[in-house]
């Protein structure tokens, strides 16, 4: 069976000559289906730098990303953008929703450019804000909503349109020990549902929750650990 | 993605911040309502005088003297040249000629004083030739003119400001300390935009040369036509009588200028046309900056949504639909602001300004309208094609 994500030799210089920085330094990494995987790593070791090209919101400088086998180089960008639509629901770690504009809405953001209905997507949105249990929130906006509820409404959209791929960018990098389980709770559901998760920790418990654990060191994988609990 | 959801998002966008939006569309309110309005102004100027010179009367020509050229002497147009003018043999086009000077002078009655800035002196043919009606007591008489009496027909400006609330005929008035006997009152004839058509006053001709203008050139030689149709056989008489009286050869330079009113309705249209060039220009400035304005909270707009810009894309916009989203915003905002600046400059224009009233030119509408929306259209269309162009990580990390 291919890989959901497979990587090879990947780079990433940001500017050039002296002032370069290499943020991947040739990085190899196979994510099976199905799994759930943990990066870790020190700050500014381009663990965000990564899982920004694989949820192709960047693009690399040289190296190959197969994402179900085909590589993504080959795409334009209207095919990227609908990749972003239907394959991949990325979570930030600053939730990055839209300001002035209802929870539900942010949530339905991803089915309107992806040409659904009204009427479906209502309930579409609707059921993903029940499933990270903020179905009573549907209509605050970000600024009436705690940093806990803000992400979990970022996961309702990220999952909405039924990615085959959750990537996630330290989810519970800006909130508390409750709101991190609450978080966390929901993308081990969504694991168990069968999607393959990608998710970046600063912490042990976090990353305890998946599978696997890689550690970035200057944009390079050097540790690749299976937890117990296999998938 | 639909139509309706794109024009949904546009409609959100411009809802979302109501003060900006507000602004915004002021900003093209009083460019497109001042484009419309001034130009309205300077139309309202020109459509005046042109009533005006119409209210002369159809078969009149004026006689003005000119500057002599170098070399030649000019002559002066004399009451000698009017009487041969009016001459039934030598010119039978012509039904009267009457000799004006004019002068301003200083009108006073009681405690009152009104400077009158057309004093006239000409003789009673004048009031017919120049639709002149008298509206109170009657013109001077021939007689009068012959004797070089005292007697004045005021005009109604004249009138109201010296005689406010009281009959003027009979009464006496001091025309630069000199006493006249007020015989008339004319007819108002209404501002001519430029000028008050009514802040005048006539005298006989004799008495206004004894007293205040004395004997040197006349201002004007006012002919009339036997009919509309003799206009032009009136012309060339005129010309013949005055080239022999003044010693003009043939080719020479005339020193006297004969215009119709026709001639003079197209030199009077022509400097208000400036008038109307010069509103225009100031009018297009105006739009200009409200245009400059727009772009700039366009820009301010976009940049300061480019995160936004950077989330759509995150979840799946295409560069079509964000770009479409930003244009329809810039033309609603641009097409409220044209319609509320074109109905401000039609509820403007009914009053008058500056003693015109504006009418409003059709196409000056249009065009106010359309380059505002042009403006709206393009300055919103390149920030936000420049932003719907980024990777959305660019777009994301924006500050
Ligand atoms: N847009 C950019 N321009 C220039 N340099 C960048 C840019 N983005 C990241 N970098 C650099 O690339 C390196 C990797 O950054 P990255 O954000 O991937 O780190 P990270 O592992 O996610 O760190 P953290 O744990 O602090 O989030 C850093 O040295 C950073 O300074
Ligand atoms: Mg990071």
């Amino acid at each position: 069976m291919t890989p959901a994500i497979e990587v090879r030799d990947l780079r990433k210089t940001y500017g050039s000559g002296d002032t370069a920085v290499h943020a991947l330094r040739g990085l190899d990494l196979t994510v099976d289906r199905g799994e759930y995987l943990a990066i870790m790593g020190a700050s500014g070791s381009g663990k965000s730098t990564l899982l920004n090209v694989l949820g192709c919101l960047d693009v690399p400088t040289s190296g190959r990303y197969l994402l179900d086998g085909i590589d993504t180089a080959e795409f334009g960008e209207a095919q990227l953008g609908l990749l972003r639509n239907r394959k991949i629901g990325f979570v930030f770690q600053s939730f990055n929703l839209i300001p002035r504009t209802t929870a539900l809405a942010n949530v339905e953001l991803p089915l309107v450019y992806a040409g659904v209905r009204r009427a479906e997507r209502r309930l579409r949105a609707n059921a993903a804000l029940r499933l990270v249990g903020l179905a009573e929130r549907a209509h605050h906006r970000p600024n009436e909503l705690s940093g806990g509820q803000q992400q979990r409404v970022a996961i309702a959209r990220a999952l909405v349109t039924g990615p085959a791929i959750v990537l996630a960018d330290e989810p519970t990098g800006n909130l508390d020990t409750r709101s991190s389980q609450e978080v966390m709770g929901i993308l081990d559901r969504l694991h168990a549902s069968g999607r393959t998760v990608v998710l970046i920790t600063h912490e042990d418990d976090v990353a305890a929750h998946a599978n696997r654990v890689v550690r970035v060191v200057d944009g390079r994988i050097v540790e690749n650990r299976f937890t117990g609990v296999l998938a | 993605m639909r139509f309706t959801e794109v024009l949904a998002f546009a409609v959100r966008g411009v809802t979302a911040n109501k003060l900006r939006s507000a602004l915004t569309t002021l900003g093209i309110l009083i460019g497109v309502a001042s484009v419309i309005l001034l130009i309205a102004v300077g139309n309202g100027a020109s459509v005046s005088v042109q009533q005006s010179i119409a209210g002369l009367g159809t078969n009149v020509l004026t006689i003005s003297p000119q500057r002599a050229q170098a070399g030649s002497s000019a002559r002066p147009l004399t009451v000698d040249d009017a009487t041969a003018l009016a001459d039934p043999v030598e010119a039978p086009a012509v039904k009267s000629a009457s000799p004006v000077v004019s002068t301003s002078a200083t009108a006073a009655h009681a405690d009152v004083s009104h400077s009158v800035s057309q004093f006239l002196g000409t003789d009673p043919a004048y009031f017919e030739t120049t639709n002149s009606a008298v509206a109170q007591g009657s013109p001077f008489s021939a007689d009068d003119v012959a004797q070089g009496r005292k007697v004045v027909v005021i005009g109604a400006t004249v009138a109201t400001e010296l005689f406010p609330g009281a009959a003027p005929v009979g009464q006496t008035i001091l025309v630069n300390n000199i006493p006249f006997t007020v015989v008339g009152v004319l007819a108002s004839k209404g501002s001519s935009g430029l000028q008050d058509a009514d802040d005048t006053a006539v005298a006989p001709l004799s008495t206004v040369r004894n007293a205040l203008t004395g004997y040197g050139s006349l201002s004007q030689i006012v002919v009339q036509a036997t009919g509309p149709d003799a206009l032009t056989a009136a012309q060339a008489q005129v010309t013949t009588i005055l080239d022999g009286r003044h010693g003009i050869g043939f080719g020479g330079t005339a020193d006297y200028r004969v215009l119709s009113q026709e001639q003079l309705l197209t030199a009077r249209t022509a400097t208000t046309d400036t008038f109307t060039v010069l509103l225009a220009a100031v009018a297009a400035i105006s739009l200009l900056v409200g245009g400059i304005g727009v772009t700039n909270i366009m820009l301010v707009t976009v940049t300061e949504r480019i995160r936004e810009i950077g989330i759509r894309k995150a979840v799946g916009a295409r560069r079509s639909s964000i770009l479409g989203q930003f244009l329809l915003e810039a033309t609603m905002l641009s097409l409220f602001g044209g319609a509320l600046g074109v109905a401000a400059a039609f509820i403007g224009a009914q009053f008058t300004i500056a003693g015109i009233t504006p009418v409003i030119v059709p196409s000056s509408v249009l065009l106010a309208f359309a380059v505002s929306a042009l403006i709206g259209l393009f300055f919103g269309s390149y920030p936000a094609g420049r932003a719907a162009r980024l990777r959305p990580i660019e777009a994301l990390r924006h500050e």
